[in-house]
């Protein structure tokens, strides 16, 4: 053989065990159990609360530093933008190779809690941050499947208020915010004149609609799941609701045809420019200003209900939106990880962070704070406390969202096209979402 | 491939063997072996990246189709119960709503490919060759044809999303407002009218490509063809006929494929229009299977839909290379 040859040869097989031996050193931090290995540093995935991933970083990056400061754990910082947040905490469970700390939508922590790769925080664990006791019911009973132990710790917590422009109000002559929906579909009638409208719905936006749906079936008495999980969707009182919701658009016309394809947040642009006189919003506040709106130009009434005032079973009138926060189980750095959790729910930083993101603080000392009691936050955090209730924490949460919010972004598709709506319309869209399950 | 590879392999008994009984490394294997080997053994490495990058992403992709791969499993995804062709009657029971919005994506797919396929191949056909002959500003012209096609995908597809809009929207302002060929505003995002806003974005985004490619094409045609059919006295028409399409043809059997795989794959353009869950008229095949696994959590029944999907684009791209190169091996 040619000197040539073998040179080739040595470089082939060179080249081949370069490229297999990395391959080999990359199994081996796959574990199944954490640990505490690691015990100095912490990679933590954030949400994107702030207006943009910047401005997360430029919020939680002097926290960090603070918790550095206390207990020397470095804590590597990503913010993640939501489209991509589910997928990549799902490379991460399948692969094993993920953040030790992360933040969650908590419509996601049944979904989540079942892949088992979430820490569950028993009593034992919840000690370790503080005790149970210190956060709100109605936020605790989001961080997981009822009677599981939870996969997660509320940290962000928000809910709907009906946000309504006080000088179209006073030139339409009306006095109050409407505290029923047949007073909100009254006054969105007087107010819808003159290419302006009564309501600006986020029609096109998946999540939105089944925000919406929820709090109406609730108050028709429904739920999309039984006790057992299983998908109800087609229910008298889920129908009622959702076509009660497609309505405005469709019966009523207080909202405009073109609202059924926003999904970009142009509700909230309508709003506050004028173009609509109601939203039905989680914290618009901080979004209305970057708009121009000033805080004296719009006032925040609880979400109305069916009769009488909010509160629990049938007078629910928001989900329990809002941010948990989840620890891997295959941290090797377990313990940093749950000092990190105690960190971040403690009440000087809940205080902080809430207020920078213009959330409510799940921690209720935290929320006592005078700092959540301006006229918006408090309409919200009383909500929150009395007659909030968390989106079905079952397993298939994430497909219910997808299909029930698809269905009814296509009934707003009809009635924005000026086809019929009608309660056996709504119910057959629902029959076939129910069947996808 | 086969003609590049028989062209490659060096003449037998060009250059001096090295004499026999020589010692070497690999002295044991028959000269024979040694010398055919080796071009099989510089392919190794490529063979072994190719198995890593396709092979074995692929292999998985069709093993998960068989299993009943949710999220409780995707820790262990190896250890997720087999479900057999579960997933694959799930996903062609047409009868049934997960087959019948399969079924009904597909047909949608099918004829949007048709049609942006054809539409991009006849305004970059047509364009190629009204540019061919010099004339002043030609290059210019060029440059600004292709913008469509070096613009970032994500930004050029939102703002057509922007003049799609129902209320704001740069189309509704000049057909309704401007001209008045509508009596309504008509919705372009969502609806019917979403396959065809979908059909003017894809094909604005395609046919660079497809005039790029034939551009190249003509360069090759000699201009003496032109000249002697020009005395010989045939028109515009039949030139274009007998000499330019038939001078095309290998040119355009490449292009009609790629650009039909593209469109029949393409993801990127429905989802940025219309997000994830697309209105039924504009509902692709691969935001359908993407929003069937992996916005549902259920990725044993999406795996089984793309491998469905990879047959079929597979049954078609053979059929068209056997029929396409029959027919250039008859005329030839």
């Amino acid at each position: 053989m040619s000197v040539r040859a073998r040179t080739a040869i040595g470089a082939v097989i060179g080249a081949t065990l370069l490229a297999v031996l990395p391959g080999c050193g990359g199994g081996t931090s796959t574990g199944d159990s954490g640990g505490n290995s690691h015990p100095k540093t912490l990679t933590y995935w954030a949400s994107n609360q702030g207006a943009s991933l910047e401005d997360d970083k430029a919020k939680l990056t002097p926290e960090l530093q603070a918790f550095e400061k206390q207990t020397g754990i470095t804590v590597k910082l990503e913010v993640v933008p939501w489209s991509d947040l589910l997928n990549r905490i799902l490379g991460a469970t399948s692969s094993g190779q993920g953040p030790d700390v992360l933040n969650i939508g908590n419509t996601w922590s049944a979904s989540l809690q079942t892949t088992g790769a979430l820490l569950p925080f028993d009593d034992q664990t919840f000690a370790k941050i503080g005790g149970k006791g210190r956060f709100q019911e109605s936020a605790l009973a989001s961080t997981g499947a009822s009677g599981k132990t939870p996969t997660a710790v509320p940290l962000y917590s928000l809910a709907y208020g009906l946000y309504y422009n006080k000088k179209m109000f006073a030139d339409a002559g009306i006095s109050k915010p409407p505290a029923t929906w047949d007073e909100l579909v009254q006054d969105g009638r007087r107010l819808t004149t003159g290419g302006r409208y009564g309501l600006a719905v986020e029609g096109a936006n998946v999540s939105e609609n089944v925000h919406h749906a929820f709090v109406f079936a609730k108050q028709h008495g429904a739920d999309f799941f039984d006790a057992s999980g299983n998908p109800t969707f087609t229910s008298p009182g889920a129908v009622e609701g959702v076509k009660q919701y497609v309505d405005f658009i469709a019966r009523d016309k207080i909202a405009a045809a073109g609202n059924a394809e926003y999904d970009q947040n142009q509700s909230i642009q309508d709003f506050a420019t004028g173009k609509a006189a109601m939203l039905l919003w989680q914290a618009a506040g901080p979004n209305l200003q970057k708009h121009g709106m000033k805080p004296d130009q719009y006032g925040v009434a609880p979400v109305p209900v069916q009769s009488g005032t909010p509160g629990p079973g049938q007078n629910i009138d928001s989900m329990v939106a809002g941010i948990n926060m989840a620890v891997f189980k295959n941290s090797q750095n377990l313990d940093g990880a749950l000092k990190f959790v105690q960190f971040m729910t403690s009440d000087a930083e809940q205080k902080k962070l809430n207020g920078a993101y213009g959330s409510i603080p799940p921690v209720k000392t935290a929320a006592q704070d005078p700092a959540f009691s301006n006229p918006e936050l408090t309409v919200l955090r009383n909500t929150i406390a009395t007659s909030a209730a968390p989106l079905p924490q079952v397993p298939k949460e994430s497909q219910f969202e997808e299909l029930v919010g698809g269905a009814i972004k296509d009934l707003l598709a009809d009635a924005a096209a000026g086809r019929p709506v009608t309660t056996q319309s709504v119910q057959q869209r629902l029959a076939k979402a129910q069947q996808q399950m | 491939m086969t003609t590049t590879v028989h062209r490659q392999a060096p003449p037998a008994g060009r250059e001096p063997r090295p004499a026999r009984g020589r010692s070497g490394l690999f002295h044991f294997i028959p000269e024979r072996v040694r010398r055919a080997g080796l071009p099989y053994l510089l392919l190794l490495p490529a063979l072994f990246f190719e198995l890593i990058v396709h092979v074995i992403p692929m292999v998985l992709g069709v093993v998960m189709s068989f299993k009943e791969l949710t999220q409780v499993y995707i820790r262990h995804w190896w250890g997720a119960p087999w479900s057999g062709t579960g997933n694959y009657r799930v996903a062609v029971r047409f009868n049934a709503p997960i087959g019948r919005a399969l079924l009904d994506s597909f047909l949608i797919t099918c004829a949007f490919t048709v049609l942006a396929v054809g539409l991009c191949w006849l305004l970059g056909t047509t364009a190629a060759i009204l540019m061919q002959d010099r004339f002043r500003g030609r290059g210019v012209l060029r440059a600004v044809f292709l913008t469509p096609y070096a613009l970032p995908l994500y930004a050029s597809v939102i703002v057509w999303a922007f003049m799609f809009q129902h209320d704001n929207g740069l189309v509704n302002h000049v057909l309704h407002d401007q001209l008045g060929v509508t009596g309504d505003r008509p919705f372009w995002l969502i609806g019917d009218n979403s396959f065809w806003s979908l059909l003017v974005v894809s094909v604005w985004r395609n046919w660079p490509f497809a005039f790029l490619c034939v551009m190249a094409g003509l360069q090759n045609i000699p201009r003496e063809l032109y000249e002697a059919s020009a005395i010989d006295g045939a028109g515009i028409w039949q030139q274009i006929r007998r000499i330019t399409l038939p001078s095309l043809r290998s040119v355009n059997q490449v292009l009609v494929l790629v650009l039909f795989l593209w469109t029949f794959n393409d993801f990127a353009t429905p989802f940025v229009l219309f997000g994830r869950s697309a209105p039924a008229a504009g509902d692709l095949i691969s935001v359908h299977i993407y929003s069937a696994s992996f916005v549902t959590w259920n990725f044993g029944t999406g795996s089984a839909m793309s491998v469905l999907m990879l047959l079929f684009l597979s049954l078609v791209t053979a059929g068209y290379l056997l029929t396409t190169n029959r027919t250039r091996k008859n005329r030839a």
